[in-house]
């Protein structure tokens, strides 16, 4: 096995016991990253030397002996709409041309105290708004199973960069699906945690009342890792908790005995592929020999979590890309003659067409006269879907669904119609509206692409939750049995 | 011909005198170099979240209840959304529908006859930047503009009264009466010209009698006492000239400009915005304990009714009063007199007359004055015994405030005690009898005011430093005994 394809826990002993370098890791990993990168795009930019200088430090460090974090050396790749210091901020967008954070998001900064190694800020759909990449202003990242596929989004380039191993992990946001749904669609992990738990600070907002930052990883392990390096209450963030996070790692204890799972018949329906539901059922049969139980449960709110989702989320985004206006930082319109040209100019030229639905939605719904009609409905549907879930947990102990209805789409598959490819995140949207934590594991091939599975549990329960992914990846081995051909054999299919 | 009767509401937008901004740790210091005090927050920088200055929802709630509002233990901020360069984040973080604190009031003076004004709703909100042109004075015309953000997410409250005042004389007591109360607090610092305090004025006429509005407009950001009431009376000029002549008032935003001492059409009612207020994601509710609230009203500091009131119980006339109470350092000054052991009449007499005067002429405050509280309270004591007189006295308060010696440093210095020894006054009394046998005839005939003559006599004779009482009663004596 090639050190870039070993996991975070993996190299985290190597790096102790010596018989495997950072520098080493680093520099292979950005070998096979020049083999693989142009046929998958997954990254916006890479930070090679400094990767390198940091590893080498790290080395040093190491040879030293010094007690350093589990995270230590690790290389990591960043949604690009996340700040890091001093580096461009795209989003994937025209509107933030030049636009250089002069502070780091709080997630960056916890990660720096663990000493990780920053490999570059991955692709993504603009402002995070899509489940493609296609969205992206710049180029759209490519799945690694497939290549005339997408990798899901919104968080495509994250997802690609671990399942194609150019990064050991990753972070991506998560507003509606999108870091689970692609961590199905290219078969790795991935983590939404609980709204609050994570910081939002130097993210960049799609919707503030949904948005989470969280992992990707090919292992349950180091998704938790990762999950303890950026957890925890931030003074700079007031919807972050104020609870004590744990160490989620090394109190991970996976097993799936005695776990009660409630199965929504909502997400379990014809919406669903055939094809992924007998990967589900045969997940859900495998745990069930294995000591837990499940069943399907009614959630009627759930059929009305997508509208509901199109409704709040791009009233916040219409307010949150407001600040987006031409006077103070990216793209602004040379040849306005007035300031509303100005205003009108430098936004219409520098938003995507998704961007610009998504704003006039948005708009359109806090409008007076539509305001009641629209948002304060949507509001108290938001208020049933908490209800729904909260009344589930009280028999259950986790929720199970499919992450996605189907595996990964062809390209331009929905291009014309996105409304199909709002349908895409049906069964991610109602966790975000509820505020839970979600993770989605690989549960199987379907036709040669990834299935995952997505187990949702109750507000703060991501120690539970990883105990049960944990559980079932020992029993499933995914992450030995279902690696891309990119990943598994160092060169594209 | 229909008489027509003015109906003003008055918005006040006051700015808290807080260490930092409404959602981040910035400086709301005024006049610093442009973009100084500003933070990614302020900027409105992507990734860049809120976090409430809790110093800032103490003032408001200090605010409510001084102003016997009821402060509401759940209140939201929302977003007010629009376009402008002085805005960075595209949207204003306020209180829309539910404000810190709802339904006080304020009462006034109005010629000796007290009114209550109703307070509608404190609301917190935050300020936007600044935008100086350049080639013109607004944005339109301008070669370039340039956008200040020092003053963005400054904390402010919004006070929204009741459209309960009447007339120009009302509607600048309501402001002066809101602006003291506000200033005692310690919350503000009313300084109208540096637009701490500015005031939206809410106005329509409608016939004496009627009790329902007519058509209002509402002018915006006036900011001095004397505009508001110059505002006031041009705006019921032109809308009763409306009126008269059978046209209608149109809903507008107007703007008072002070040059032409009138107000001009800032943007008609199709003009304004949908500001599609909606609950800022980035703030849960703002919950207050009631027993954070209760330990708010607990330590209040006393208020300046409360305070007059007190004054007047101590024998102080209302205009005294005024003057103590105009400035909280003034009545902090009077107070430190009192509580040092000075009469609260005899203080008050020297605060409101001779120190005020020679304060005024230096320019300098009573905080400021050389003449500390300590000082006149020795000044009084000097009266008192009657080491000095007090015309003595108006010259010794003079020299204390220009060069910050103690009072009986002064009068040492000079040697001009006062001659209080009657065995010496005695001599100089019988010295100015002898020389004025007609006078002292003409007082034993009954006329007294021929004394004052022979007064003035012996106070140049001793160069004023006689105690006048005693001077009277020596030469009455002196007198009867001829």
């Amino acid at each position: 096995m090639a050190n870039w394809q070993r996991s975070a826990v993996e190299l985290a002993q190597a790096f102790r016991s010596r018989t495997v370098k950072v520098v080493d890791v680093v520099r292979e990993l950005w070998a096979h990253h020049d083999q693989v990168e142009p046929s998958v795009k997954a990254y916006i930019s890479t930070f090679q030397e400094s990767s390198l200088t940091q590893a080498a430090e790290m080395d040093a460090r190491f040879d030293r002996g010094d007690d350093l974090p589990l995270l230590a050396g690790i290389p990591i790749a960043i949604k690009d709409n996340i700040h890091v210091n001093g580096v461009q901020t795209t989003c994937a967008s025209q509107i933030l041309k030049g636009f250089v954070p002069p502070f780091n998001a709080t997630v960056i900064d916890r990660l720096a105290d663990r000493h990780v190694i920053v490999t570059g800020k991955t692709n993504l759909d603009e402002f995070a708004m899509g489940s493609s990449t296609e969205n992206s202003s710049f180029h759209t990242s490519l799945n690694p199973w497939d290549l005339s596929r997408v990798p899901g989004g919104s968080s495509g380039g994250s997802a690609v960069a671990v399942a194609s191993g150019q990064a050991v992990v990753s972070l991506g946001s998560d507003t509606g699906g999108s870091i689970r749904q692609p961590a199905a669609f290219c078969g790795v992990v991935g983590l939404k945690p609980t709204y609050g738990r994570v910081s939002r600070y130097g993210l960049v907002a799609f919707a503030s009342s949904l948005d989470q930052i969280g992992p990707f990883s090919r292992t349950v392990a180091d998704s938790a890792l990762v999950l303890d390096a950026i957890a925890g209450h931030d003074p700079k963030d007031a919807t972050s908790a104020s609870r004590p996070s744990g160490s989620f790692y090394s109190t991970l204890s996976p097993t799936v005995a005695g776990l009660r799972i409630g199965v929504p018949k909502e997400l379990f329906g014809p919406e669903i592929d055939p094809g992924v539901k007998a990967k589900v059922v045969a997940a859900l049969d495998l745990m069930r020999a294995n000591g837990a139980t499940w069943e399907e449960v009614e959630m009627p709110s759930l059929r009305e979590a997508v509208s509901t989702y199109y409704i709040i989320a791009p009233a916040e985004a219409s307010a949150n890309l407001s600040r987006f206006d031409g006077v103070r930082y990216g793209y602004r319109d040379a040849n306005a003659d007035n300031l509303r040209d100005m205003f009108r100019r430098s936004r219409g030229a520098g938003f995507g067409a998704e961007v610009k639905r998504r704003i006039i939605i948005g708009t359109y719904v806090l409008s007076s006269g539509y305001y009641d009609a629209y948002y304060t409905k949507a509001q108290k549907l938001r208020s049933l879907i908490v209800r729904d879930f909260a009344q589930a947990f009280q028999k259950y102990d986790v929720i199970v669904t499919p992450t996605a209805p189907s595996t990964a789409f062809k390209l331009g598959e929905h291009a014309a119609n996105p409304l199909a490819m709002y349908l895409a995140d049906i069964a991610t949207i109602p966790v975000n509206m509820a505020g839970l934590p979600a993770i989605s594991v690989p549960c199987g091939l379907h036709a040669g692409l990834p299935v995952g599975l997505q187990l949702v549990g109750p507000a703060f329960g991501e120690q539970q939750l990883l105990n049960v992914a944990a559980g079932y990846e020992a029993l499933a081995q995914f992450s030995a049995h279902y690696q891309s051909p990119i990943f598994a054999g160092g060169t594209h299919a | 011909m229909t008489l027509f009767e003015p109906v003003i509401g008055i918005e006040v937008h006051a700015q808290l005198k807080t260490n930092t901004k409404l959602f981040c740790g910035c400086s709301i210091q005024f006049g610093d170099k442009p973009n100084t005090n500003v933070c990614p927050v302020c900027l409105g920088m992507p990734g860049a979240l809120p976090v409430l200055n809790r110093q800032a929802v103490e003032y408001a709630v200090m605010a409510g209840v001084a102003l016997d509002c009821d402060v509401r233990p759940t209140s939201v901020f929302s977003r007010k959304n629009y376009f402008y360069p002085d805005l960075p984040k595209g949207y204003q973080i306020s209180q829309y529908d539910q404000p810190i604190c709802l339904n006080g009031f304020l009462d006034i003076v109005v010629d000796g006859v007290t009114k209550r004004i109703g307070i509608t709703r404190i609301h917190m909100e935050e300020d936007a930047g600044k935008l100086v042109h350049q080639g013109s004075d607004t944005i339109a015309g301008a070669t370039h503009s340039h956008v200040d953000l020092n003053r963005a997410c400054t904390p402010l409250i919004e006070i929204v009264s009741e459209p309960d005042i009447r007339t120009a004389q009302e509607a600048r007591l309501y402001v002066e009466a809101l602006r003291q109360r506000l200033v005692y607090l310690g919350i503000c610092d009313g300084n109208m010209e540096e637009g701490s305090l500015r005031a939206d004025i809410n106005l329509s006429l409608r016939p004496v009698g009627a009790t329902s509005f007519g058509t209002r407009t509402e002018t915006k950001n006036v900011n001095s006492f004397r505009s508001i009431e110059r505002a006031i009376q041009s705006e019921i000029a032109r809308q009763t000239q409306l009126l008269v002549a059978g046209e209608r008032v149109v809903q507008q935003t107007r703007q008072y400009d002070e040059s032409t001492q009138s107000t001009r059409v800032l943007r008609d009612k199709e003009d304004s915005h949908d500001y599609r207020y909606f609950p800022e994601p980035d703030l849960y509710p703002l919950v207050l304990s009631l027993d954070w609230i209760q330990s708010i009203r607990d330590t209040l500091p006393e208020l300046p009714h409360a305070k007059a009131a007190r004054y007047r119980g101590a024998g102080l006339s209302d205009f005294e009063c005024d003057v103590i109470l105009s400035e909280p350092e003034t009545s902090r000054y009077f107070e430190s007199c009192v509580s040092t052991g000075a009469d609260a009449k005899a203080a008050a007499k020297w605060i409101v007359g001779d120190l005020n005067s020679q304060l005024k002429e230096l320019k300098q405050s009573f905080a400021e004055s050389k003449l500390d509280p300590a000082g006149l309270v020795q000044l009084l004591g000097l009266i008192d015994s009657g080491k000095i007189s007090g015309k003595m006295a108006k010259d010794v308060v003079a020299q204390c405030v220009k060069t910050g010696h103690a009072p009986e440093a002064i009068v040492a210095a000079s040697g001009a005690t006062q001659i209080s020894d009657t065995s010496e006054l005695t001599a100089v009394v019988d010295r100015i009898l002898d020389a004025n046998p007609d006078v002292v005839e003409k007082v034993k005939g009954g006329k007294a005011n021929s004394a004052d003559f022979l007064m003035g006599q012996v106070m140049r004779e001793t160069k004023g430093r006689a105690k006048p009482d005693l001077v009277r009663s020596l030469i009455l004596e002196c007198i009867s005994r001829r």
